[in-house]
């Protein structure tokens, strides 16, 4: 029995071995960085918890993450209930299902770095569909020098690249609730929005997680499309933290900063994710504990 | 309340190439008096979930008129006929406790909280729910899930009729008779009109004074559980009530008695001649067994069910089921004997008069 139990370690093996060498060497790398410092020549110094502190203080640190806050609220604001709506709208069967499918999922296709260079010349003032359109009608648009105009591209791209993410994962939690809960409904007079409420909001709610927690983390981690389109720019006005983290580690070589940086980045993540989670989950704990909702 | 009546309701969920292909229900005409309780009985698949359909507006028929008390109402939708409904699988609103899963209907119709609240305690009583009345409905398990579901359909007083999809489907055993005898118990309190759809014929009978039996679409016999057994207006409902049903005999009658494979048997009535297409039918309950009365037959099986023996005989090609008390020796040389009085004669399926 004992033989066999040691023998059973050896199945492991392949696969601890693919996690270190995909996630934890390379993570521990970054926490070697960001305890020391480098002039160079390969000789390190410990300098303990400096790059930390100095990030946690740094205004740069805190405009970049200021900015990328404002850009997930904002992304998430817009296109989960656009998305829910989409769903809503969305035909439950008949030949229109498929096309419906398949416009959705076009943009999804679409490597990010063409969505950015899309929509870069599409703004474009001098040659843009968009940008020369709106020129030519006499509104002022020029998403290279205002900041309100590239805040509204970026977001604009990203609700067109992404909120069919959305849309699919909703109408796949609607699609999926049986018809006799619509004809209960029916008897019972529930009106149009009694029946969202009541019906349909809480059966969508566990794939309204995901798609929650998927677009809070793509876009909080957002780069190569902000990065084609303005650089980060005009001025720092949409450098994001992953832009400001590439611009320190490979544009200044800055490696301690900006191993401390990351880290700080992934935990933010981390926390806010459990954050999501355990908001959208709380409900259920409520319920299954037999607490009372009270009478609505 | 209201009497609910059907004028020639056909229904098909597909347009068919073919003009009358396609039926679920075809050319019904039925009426459901006020405050009667109703068992709909059928095999799965008859049309009866669509005939309730119909009933409460949640299917409009391809043809025909549905009336409550004499007003055409083919055309309203459910909420407008009032009507309450139980479903198969239970229905409850998840994220509502179980009182505002009874309040529900009631606040839709934009009823008064003093109101609502004295309802849905009198019918969180009637229910048993009372103890739970504050949880939230998707922590209960199937059978309190059912009951609110039910008590939605009860909540509203008004209503026209409560209609029930098989309804205890999903109920554990123990409990479905506990809740059948419920719903008895609420029919004679607020003589709601309650139509009960079941493919279990002992549901049906212990629920309904009047039991409809369906098939293919069509009403082949209304009556009382005793009529269905004993006078079966057709030879599907005679092979679907009672366990094991009646037994079938194609058959030749010559004056009062009948041939089946060259045995005769006394039918002690003249029928008239000339006729084709006949059976005969007898219940299992009604044959005796004995080594030297009547047709000789051929034991093929023997299943003790409990309360008495279910003996499974061949004459000729023909299955015949008898059932025999527990604890009676099967014969050496079987023979069989029909009762008389018992006997119905069939023709093209349907029960033939005496003449």
């Amino acid at each position: 029995m004992k033989t066999a139990n040691n023998k059973a370690w050896f199945m492991v093996l392949p696969v601890l071995l693919l996690v270190a060498i995909n996630a934890i060497i390379p993570l521990m790398t970054v926490v070697n960085y960001s305890v020391q410092d480098t002039f160079g020549n390969n000789e390190f110094y410990w300098v303990g918890t400096e790059w930390f502190q100095e990030i946690l203080k740094s205004e740069r640190f805190h405009n970049a993450l200021g900015r990328t806050l404002l850009f997930s609220t904002l992304i998430l604001a817009i296109e989960i209930p656009l998305g829910i709506v989409i769903a809503l709208a969305m035909p439950k069967r008949g030949p229109g299902v498929s096309i419906c499918l398949v416009l959705m999922a076009l943009p999804l296709l679409i490597p990010w770095n063409v969505v950015g260079t899309i929509w870069q010349v599409f703004g474009r003032v001098d040659i843009g569909l968009l940008g020369h359109g709106l020129a030519s009608i006499g509104i002022d648009y020029n998403y290279t020098q205002d900041t309100l105009d590239a805040w509204l591209t970026l977001i604009i791209m990203d609700v067109w690249h992404w909120t069919s993410l959305v849309v699919l994962l909703c109408y796949s939690g609607l699609v999926a609730i049986p018809e006799v809960y619509y004809q209960a409904a029916r008897i019972d007079g529930a009106s149009r929005w009694a029946v969202f409420r009541y019906i349909q909001l809480p059966k969508i709610k566990r794939v309204l997680l995901i798609a929650v927690l998927l677009r809070f983390m793509d876009s909080f981690m957002i780069y190569t499309e902000p990065f084609v389109v303005t650089g980060g720019g005009p001025g720092n006005s949409t450098t994001f933290l992953s832009i400001d983290l590439v611009q320190m580690a490979l544009g200044q070589f800055d490696l301690g900063p900006a191993a401390a940086m990351s880290l700080i980045y992934f935990l933010i993540i981390l926390l806010l994710c459990w954050v999501f989670y355990t908001v959208m989950t709380s409900y259920d704990v409520d319920s299954s504990s037999g607490r009372s909702g009270g009478r609505q | 309340m209201a009497t609910i009546t059907f004028q020639e309701i056909a229904h098909r969920y597909h347009q068919s190439k073919h003009k009358d292909a396609g039926f679920v229900v075809n050319n019904l005409s039925q009426c459901w008096q006020d405050g009667g309780a109703y068992a709909l009985l059928g095999p799965s698949g008859c049309g009866k979930t669509t005939l309730l359909n119909i009933i409460s507006g949640l299917v409009k028929p391809t043809a025909g008129k549905v009336l409550f008390d004499e007003i055409d109402v083919t055309d309203l939708s459910p909420q407008q006929r009032n009507i309450a409904q139980v479903f198969q699988f239970p229905v409850v609103y998840d994220t509502l406790t179980v009182a505002a899963n009874l309040a529900f209907p009631l606040r839709n119709r934009g009823l008064v909280k003093t109101e609502i609240d004295s309802r849905v305690q009198s019918v969180l009583a009637i229910l048993g729910l009372e103890e739970i009345a504050n949880l939230k409905a998707r922590s209960l398990n199937a059978d309190d899930k059912q009951k609110i579901s039910l008590g939605r359909g009860l909540v509203r007083t008004d209503v026209k009729a409560i209609l029930f999809d098989e309804p205890l489907t999903v109920i554990d055993p123990h409990l479905k008779w506990e809740l059948r005898t419920e719903l008895k118990r609420i029919h004679q309190q607020f003589q709601h009109t309650m139509i009960y759809v079941t493919h279990d014929q002992t549901e049906a009978l212990t629920f309904a004074d009047q039991v409809m039996v369906m098939y293919e679409g069509a009403i082949v016999q209304v009556g009382t559980p005793q009529e269905l057994f004993e006078k079966p207006q057709h030879t599907f409902v005679g092979k679907f009530i009672g366990s094991p049903g009646m037994n079938i005999l194609p058959c030749a009658v010559d004056g009062s008695v009948a041939v089946v494979d060259g045995n005769t048997i006394d039918l002690q009535q003249d029928y008239e001649l000339n006729r084709t297409g006949l059976e005969i039918g007898i219940r299992p309950e009604h044959i005796t067994l004995s080594n030297d009365r009547g047709i000789a037959v051929q034991v093929t099986a023997v299943e003790d069910v409990g309360k008495h023996i279910v003996v499974r005989t061949k004459l000729g090609d023909h299955n015949v089921n008898i059932i025999v008390r527990e604890g009676v020796a099967i014969p050496e040389n079987p023979r069989i004997w029909f009762d008389p009085s018992k006997l119905n004669l069939f023709q093209n399926s349907y029960l033939l008069g005496v003449t």
